[in-house]
């Protein structure tokens, strides 16, 4: 090991003080925490606002006891109006695709562990680093404060598509103040997202230890440096586009409203704005972002089986170029939301090509880890599961991705369950199982303790098995032309399928409660859980050549020199099948790609 | 636990296949010229993604069960033809499964969209607003009078904001909240919106195509089939979004012209 140079950019004191130590902190480990924390918050709120919409859509007028508490004008008497659910559906899809699919498994698992994988003692930017946490979480509070702020939140969806977004409150409930706060909430966020992209690509450039070349990196970390390229790029836009909706809103602007537009017998008092202008910013940023949660997600399942595994996957190259391909690619793909949106016709063949093309380095990455999986020596503990549950439910997703990429496809499933079906699945399950499966195999480094096993396969089971009971039906429902985005099912041909929504609702609920199996294993664990060894999982990156819990500054004042690729399993060694990359033992491995 | 793993997935992976092999929720019967192209192509789309959903899971449920829990001792395998095979067969499967997908769905979308519709198409204007759809019918001077946003009215029933008074041509257009047409006859349907985005789904049609407000579009079609269909709002417009509907009436020739004499004759 090397001494740490005293005059390195990111070298900072040991914090002192309870605020220093674990409220506005530098600690790259402790920022990460407080992601995960914030995550963890936003996803039981945003489970529960989903069991609130499962539960109208099932039974309509049931009285859902303590519901007015929330709003008393959209809940009166505990019963839903139309209005509150849109206003309850946005809320969880902003909540979720921003505060959990994106904070956690890019910025929380990436805070604690991309610095140390890459042999750092923290990230180059602290102050930014710690900016970027108590930026988001102002985020979230804003976001939050909606629920409380005039007629309530914006009933936009997620999407937020113009001119709804931008005409104030004529259009509906929350379409004044709810709209401005979200389009606030989204626009701090992006500054948040900003700020840890910068670090995140600067840790992964520029302090790299001694030894670790780029190809030396982990998946993890490979995937964390191709996201934070894409959050670049793709919040840069996002910001600004949100900005737009507020002028729009304050300042009598009329980016994304045209003129002649009558509400209520009233002409409307703007002109010259384009509509599609919003669809197209939004989803230049919208498509990256599904990757922005997915590929974290690529990079931990990697990192986690191959652990499992004993083996190094059948090419490190070949994944790191396919993240990197469908990074290149989701830029030239956003079009295929906006297939029926109005735009020219041949910009949907346009956008079609590429979509259809993302499948190959998609496919690629499914093939090699299912072929590494062959002759592999697989130990099946809670985060294998999860990372095996996580192939399974991307596989599952992916293909029915086939069917949204081809523009006359989407004249039938546009705006369908379907829709719905297919990126729960794919981006929203598939990363959250990823989110555990980090969990359970990072959990002992990050707290020094073990997370209970049993507890943990108990959750990921009714996880599992409850997943594809909700979200493959939802396929069914699309193909029967089931619109989302509905309160309530009144048109005669969706009357036939309210029992697969009372069906979906069901197991929604079930599949939610197992969740706090997972929070109480979490917490119980946390304080109570069988202390930790240095290297519990017999792995091989630089994380586990630091004392669990890791110092402040990760390696005691030293830093370590890498020797090996990241995954030198298999082999003959001291330690038994495997050597870690900061270990200076020669081994012969047969897995040394040509 | 690992054998177990596999036998789920394996399990899940059938009972996904059910309902679609099965047709338990089929979509709604086509009654529109066009709509089989967009129907075959859903059907091979389905059997490529199918087969490639089975595969993949049983492959994955095969291993697991095969290479889980082995002796310490127990060499590591390799697998035949290495990563360069995979990624051989995945660009030469999945390319050549995307390229013609690609190609033979073109044949489908040009048809809605890259055909021009026929010069003896029937022309009506859809308006759709918060939340309801209005339907314009040109009279017998086949010639639409120009909106006027200023006039529109609800109270008064003047949906489109016309100036039946003064302009010509507005004088014998016919307003309704339903829409008939003729079946066989295609339709040259001219989309305005009102106020928000919505979108005009018929799904027996196999249409869907959404208003742009500021940015008038048209669709066309033919209905084949005699019989009453939902017309569907599926762009989030506000509250009443899911009550937005109007019904398609699709009658034979001479009961659409006694359809249309009615309509003129209540305006």
């Amino acid at each position: 090991m090397h001494d740490v140079s005293a005059h390195a950019a990111q070298h900072h004191a040991p914090p002192q003080g309870f605020i220093r130590k674990h409220v506005f902190s530098l600690d790259h480990k402790v920022i990460g925490k407080q992601y995960y924390g914030l995550a963890l918050l936003a996803v039981f709120v945003g489970m529960v606002l989903s069991w609130i919409m499962r539960l109208h859509l099932g039974w309509t007028n049931l009285a859902i006891p303590g519901l007015h508490l929330l709003s008393k004008n959209g809940a009166p008497g505990d019963i839903m109006t139309p209005e509150y659910y849109l206003q309850l559906m946005t809320m969880h899809g902003t909540i979720m695709v921003f505060f959990v699919l994106t904070t956690a498994p890019f910025a929380a698992f990436g805070n604690f562990f991309l610095p140390i994988q890459v042999g750092a003692e923290d990230m180059p930017f602290p102050r930014f680093n710690m900016m970027s946490f108590w930026v988001t979480f102002v985020a979230f509070l804003v976001l939050i404060s909606s629920f409380f702020a005039g007629d309530g939140p914006t009933l936009g969806g997620w999407t937020q598509y113009a001119p709804l977004n931008a005409v104030g409150s004529v259009a509906g409930p929350g379409q004044g103040l709810g709209v401005v706060l979200w389009a606030a909430s989204i626009a701090i966020f992006c500054v948040g997202q900003l700020l840890g992209s910068l670090n995140f690509i600067t840790t992964t450039l520029d302090l790299r230890v001694k030894g670790m070349s780029l190809m030396r990196l982990p998946l993890t970390a490979w995937a964390w440096f191709i996201t934070s390229c894409m959050g670049l790029t793709a919040f840069a836009v996002l910001m600004p586009a949100c900005i737009l909706v507020i002028l729009d809103h304050v300042a009598g602007t009329s980016f994304f409203v045209p003129s002649n537009l009558v509400i209520n017998d009233q002409l409307q008092p703007h002109s010259g704005g384009s509509t599609l202008l919003w669809q197209h910013l939004f989803w230049f940023f919208g498509h990256p972002e599904v990757y922005i949660a997915i590929v974290p997600g690529m990079g931990m399942v990697s990192h986690i089986l191959i652990t499992n595994m004993r083996r190094p996957l059948l090419s490190h190259r070949v994944i790191i170029g396919c993240m990197a391909a469908i990074a290149v690619l989701s830029y030239m793909v956003y079009g295929h939301h906006m297939f029926v949106s109005g735009m020219n016709p041949f910009s949907s063949l346009a956008f079609s090509f590429p979509t259809l093309v993302i499948t190959i380095p998609a496919t690629i990455i499914v093939l090699i880890w299912i072929g590494s999986l062959y002759g592999s020596k697989l130990r099946i503990n809670t985060a294998s599961l999860f990372a095996l549950g996580f192939i399974s439910m991307f596989v599952s997703g992916g293909v029915s991705g086939f069917f949204l990429a081809q523009p006359s496809i989407d004249i039938m499933l546009h705006a369908t369950y379907f829709v719905v079906g297919h990126f729960h699945m794919v981006m929203a399950v598939a990363a959250i199982f990823g989110i555990f499966a980090g969990t359970h195999f990072w959990f002992p480094k990050m707290t020094g303790r073990m997370m209970n096993e049993t507890l943990g396969k108990v959750h990921f089971w009714l996880s599992f098995v409850g997943t594809y009971c909700i979200f493959m039906p939802f396929h069914y429902l699309g193909i029967a032309a089931n619109v989302r985005r509905y309160q309530a099912f009144v048109d005669d041909y969706l009357q036939p399928l309210i029992p697969v929504h009372k069906f979906i609702t069901v197991a929604a609920i079930v599949t939610g409660v197992a969740q706090f199996i997972f929070l109480y294993n979490l917490i119980h664990s946390r304080f109570w859980g069988k202390p930790a060894p240095d290297n519990p999982w017999e792995a091989t990156s630089l994380e586990w050549s630091t004392p669990t819990p890791p110092p402040f500054d990760n390696f005691g004042g030293k830093h370590p020199v890498v020797y090996h690729d990241p995954y030198q399993y298999g082999v003959t060694s001291s330690t038994g099948d495997y050597v870690m990359q900061a270990s200076p033992e020669q081994v012969v491995s047969e897995h040394d790609e040509k | 636990m690992a054998k177990f793993f596999a036998l789920t997935i394996i399990v899940i992976a059938i009972a996904s296949a059910i309902p679609i092999l099965r047709q338990t929720w089929p979509a709604p019967e086509d009654i529109s010229v066009h709509g089989h192209l967009i129907d075959e192509q859903m059907s091979e789309t389905m059997a490529e993604a199918g087969i490639s959903f089975l595969a993949a899971q049983f492959i994955l449920a095969i291993f697991v069960w095969k290479f889980s829990n082995r002796p310490k001792d127990a060499r590591i395998g390799k697998f035949p033809g290495g990563a360069k095979g995979l990624v051989i067969a995945a660009f030469l499967l999945v390319g050549t499964e995307v390229l013609a997908l690609g190609v033979f769905g073109t044949r489908a979308w040009a048809s809605v969209y890259f055909t021009p519709p026929a010069a003896d198409s029937m022309p009506i204007q859809v308006q759709a607003g918060q939340f309801a759809f209005y339907f314009r019918y040109p009279g017998v001077d086949g010639r639409f009078g120009p909106l006027h946003p200023t006039l529109i009215n609800e109270a008064n029933e003047n949906f489109f904001g016309l100036d039946q008074t003064n302009d010509q041509d507005s004088k014998d257009d016919v307003v309704t909240a339903q829409m008939a047409i003729p079946v066989n006859r295609e339709i040259h349907l001219l989309m305005h919106a009102k106020d928000v985005g919505h979108s005009f789904y018929v799904p027996e049609l196999r249409v869907q195509q959404d208003f742009v407000p500021g940015l008038d579009l048209s669709i066309h079609f033919t209905a084949t089939k005699i019989g009453k269909y939902e017309i569907v709002c599926t762009q989030l417009c506000g509250l009443g979004h899911y009550n937005m509907k109007a019904y398609l009436y699709v009658y034979s020739q001479a009961d659409f012209d006694d359809w249309l004499k009615k309509q003129a004759a209540l305006q």
